[in-house]
């Protein structure tokens, strides 16, 4: 980009300091690398606050995107940005509408870089059919963020009659998992240096609410809904399992998988079940009503995998309880400290 | 995946589980040395397959659990040598040391790498040419030919900045040392399938030889466990102890003489620590003069304060067979996965890590 | 101990080999099996390749187990 100095016209690829400052750089950069991509009336009009009526409950949703590396196979940090957000409006049962897009940038990240990440976040805004309404940029000096951060919060309205909790599982109650599990997490760790190994694996990193307006047409019992990224199925499966008081019992041969996902898991000593994923939901369902939602789900892109894999039962609450492929059934526990490939 | 799935199928697991149960007519007691095997015992249920006449306990087979807490010290005062990266593989980076631990190190600014591979931290060694990469060698006969091998390609490349801190131990003195101790009586072991690959069948006839315990080698997947104790029982039933293979698609009698031959050529054997034992004779690994240049303990010199043991830590008894891991007061109340005590609840082949994530025995 | 995976050897470049499992393709050393051929498995430790799987051996082994199965009284 062309840059305007006191000593005459310079190009950059590169952001600089000043492109975080305020100035004239920001307004460039905004305005040349930003804002043609993801323009819409409100932030267009790049007012402090972004204005707006909304009728009915609203759900307010954060997070923050640190992931390591920045691109991977299947996505990158600014469509995992926009689809974390939207997923997690989603699993209240809300129809995902505006988002917050906050970056800060280190100084000398590449400017085609950054045009590349803001293309996928506008992707998958425009998949997920949600503006991006207002934002902020930063930069830091170099070694004081690692390439990039990005923070989006998401407003989302949640229709009348809707009540979707971590804490309503009720005994009888089916567990539905919308498709194959780990494949977030063994695309990132392809990526990572010294593995040398490749996977014909992607990020399953996708915007999960259609699949969810479908399942709620289909059926009004859908009793709780969750994203289970990091800490894998695993994790969000304990989560509900103690907000809700029961106990989740899951059959090992029902849970969707990818061969390649498994062998992967395999040679890094990984459980799959503890491996994180960006494009999926645990549903629990009310039995009378989960074929239906399956049915429904199947029909979905995202969902066309998408198997009941357990019941919710009240002998052991708090814990998940997995058949295993064998026969005999064992604890599965939360994923406790980080995902270190176990060698020896 | 071929040569897995095939061992996991269930009908053939109830068959033999069923078969288990009618042969064995009154109560044994197993050790599974090796915590791969705890784990993947645990992991598929195999203690609710087998009768509960078969009690199994766990053994000293977990490298990093084994490592003496004045090892570990001195792998992390390593890391804190100015120009010093420190190359290891994963586990060992949250076992605490004496006052400190490897990922407490990196957190205060040390270069810890975690490594999937002595040929990742020889790559370190090359883009690093003005610091010494030093890595952590924990592993036992599975491993040792592994490391050798990268000690002899960094002398053939010239890399000269790689280093090899030679933590490694072998199986069949700790067993002797078990045995001799004699503090839990065995009726059979469940022999390391990987180590085997590299050792053959021969180093463990003392096993059946000089002290009528009965030793079959096996694999990791249910099926393999499950023939193996199949095994077992029948030569205990017919009080006929031996060395039996039962991992035969991965074990050769003689072993692998390639890996044998090269871990020869670099290593010697040499007085080892372990934890909850204290030292073996001749039961490590030490890098021979000719190598010396890549020995980090002849290279670096670090000044240790005491070692210090976590109170009220059972691994020492866990790691002898002595205790279960639900006999260690601690186990789940101050000692978990994410605060650990000791090793063995952290390590992913501790036997505290397997109970603690897979439920002792559920059904 | 530790962990060892079966992976079929694809190609041999020196003492390394590129192996498949599922799909999954990794680089490794054979500098301790350097008798391995493509097509044969081998299990991998830590990047290194320990030992070839006898696969003669492991249909014995299968063999065996399915005969178990088929004497077995659990199903009748």
């Amino acid at each position: 980009m062309l840059l305007t100095t006191d000593t005459g016209r310079v190009m950059t690829d590169a952001i600089l300091l000043a492109h975080g400052s305020g100035g004239r750089l920001s307004h460039n950069l905004i305005e040349g690398e930003i804002l043609p991509f993801l323009a819409n009336p409100m932030l267009s009009k790049l007012d402090d606050s972004a204005v707006f009526t909304a009728n009915g409950r609203l759900a307010f949703t954060t997070d923050s995107y640190v992931v390591n590396p920045i691109f991977f196979p299947g996505g990158d940090i600014g469509k995992l940005a926009v689809c974390g957000t939207v997923n997690d409006l989603s699993m209240s049962g809300a129809k995902p509408a505006y988002l917050s897009l906050s970056v800060i940038i280190e100084e000398g990240f590449p400017l085609n870089k950054l045009g590349q990440i803001i293309r996928s976040i506008r992707a998958a805004a425009k998949e997920a059919g949600v503006d991006i309404i207002t934002g902020d940029t930063k930069v830091v000096n170099k070694g004081q963020a690692d390439k990039l951060f990005v923070n989006t919060s998401g407003i989302g309205i949640v229709p009348d009659g809707i009540d979707i909790s971590g804490a309503n599982a009720m005994t009888g109650d089916r567990v539905i998992l919308s498709g194959s599990i780990g494949e977030h997490g063994i695309a990132i760790m392809s990526q990572r240096e010294g593995l040398r190994f490749e996977v014909p694996v992607e990020s399953d990193c996708a915007p999960l609410n259609r699949l969810v307006a479908e399942m709620l047409e289909a059926s009004p019992n859908i009793h709780c809904l969750r994203d289970p990224t990091r800490g894998g199925i695993a994790t969000t499966l304990n989560e509900l399992a103690r907000q809700s008081r029961v106990s989740i019992v899951i059959e090992e041969n029902k849970i969707p998988i990818k061969e390649a996902v498994r062998a992967a898991c395999e040679l890094l000593g990984f459980d799959p079940v503890h491996v994180a994923n960006e494009g999926k939901l645990v549903a629990i369902v009310d039995h009378h009503d989960a074929d239906e939602v399956l049915a429904q789900m199947k029909e979905n892109r995202y969902g066309g995998s998408a198997a009941i894999i357990g019941e919710v039962r009240d002998d052991h609450p708090g814990k998940v309880i997995m058949k295993t492929r064998l026969g005999p059934s064992r604890i599965v526990d939360m994923l406790s400290g980080e995902l270190l490939p176990r060698i020896c | 995946m071929k040569f897995i799935d095939e061992y996991q199928d269930n009908k053939l697991a109830e068959s033999l589980a069923y078969r288990i149960a009618n042969h064995c007519s009154h109560k044994i007691r197993l050790m599974e040395f090796c915590g791969g095997h705890t784990h993947a015992i645990m992991r598929h249920g195999i203690r609710q397959l087998v009768p509960e006449t078969i009690e199994m306990r766990s053994g000293p087979g977990c490298p990093v659990c084994v490592t003496a807490t004045t090892d570990l010290d001195k792998a992390i005062a390593l890391a804190h040598l100015p120009g010093t990266i420190i190359a290891t593989f994963g586990d060992i980076m949250r076992v605490p040391g004496s006052y400190s631990s490897l990922r407490q190190a990196k957190a205060d600014g040390a270069d810890i790498r975690i490594v999937y591979s002595t040929m990742d931290a020889m790559e370190i060694a090359k883009a690093n040419a003005n610091k010494s990469v030093v890595f952590v060698g924990i592993g036992f006969e599975t491993t040792a030919p592994t490391i050798a091998a990268s000690i002899i390609k960094a002398r053939r490349e010239g890399i000269e900045n790689f280093y090899v801190l030679s933590l490694l131990k072998l199986t069949p003195p700790v067993m002797k040392a078990l045995l001799d101790l004699g503090e839990v009586k065995l009726d059979g072991i469940i022999g390391p399938g990987h180590v085997s690959v590299i050792i053959g069948s021969g180093p463990y006839e003392f096993i059946s030889n000089d002290y009528r315990v009965a030793c079959v080698i096996s694999g990791f997947e249910p099926l393999d466990i499950l023939l193996c104790i199949d095994k077992l029982v029948q030569q205990i039933e017919a009080g006929q102890p031996r060395v039996e293979i039962a991992y035969s698609r991965g074990v050769r009698p003689e072993g692998n003489l390639k890996a044998l031959e090269l871990m020869g050529d670099v290593f010697e054997t040499d007085g080892a620590n372990w934890r909850g034992i204290g030292i073996i004779p001749q039961s490590g690994l030490k890098i021979k003069k000719e190598y010396e240049h890549f020995d980090a303990d002849k290279t670096f010199h670090v000044s240790l304060e005491p070692a210090r043991e976590s109170k009220g830590c059972r691994c020492g008894d866990i790691l002898r067979g002595v205790a279960t891991p639900h006999e260690c007061k601690l186990f789940g109340r101050g000692c978990t996965p994410e605060r650990p005590i000791g090793p063995c609840m952290v390590s992913s082949e501790g036997a505290c890590a397997a109970y603690y994530r897979y439920g002792a025995s559920y059904d | 101990m530790c962990l060892a995976i079966p992976v079929r050897i694809a190609s041999i470049d020196g003492d390394e080999a590129e192996t498949e499992i599922a799909g999954v393709r990794r680089r490794v050393s054979i500098a301790l099996t350097p008798q391995a051929k493509v097509g044969d498995y081998v299990l991998l430790h830590t990047g290194y390749a320990i030992g070839v799987v006898d696969e003669a051996e492991a249909m014995e082994t299968l063999k065996l187990l399915e005969e178990i199965a088929a004497v077995s009284e659990v199903h009748r």
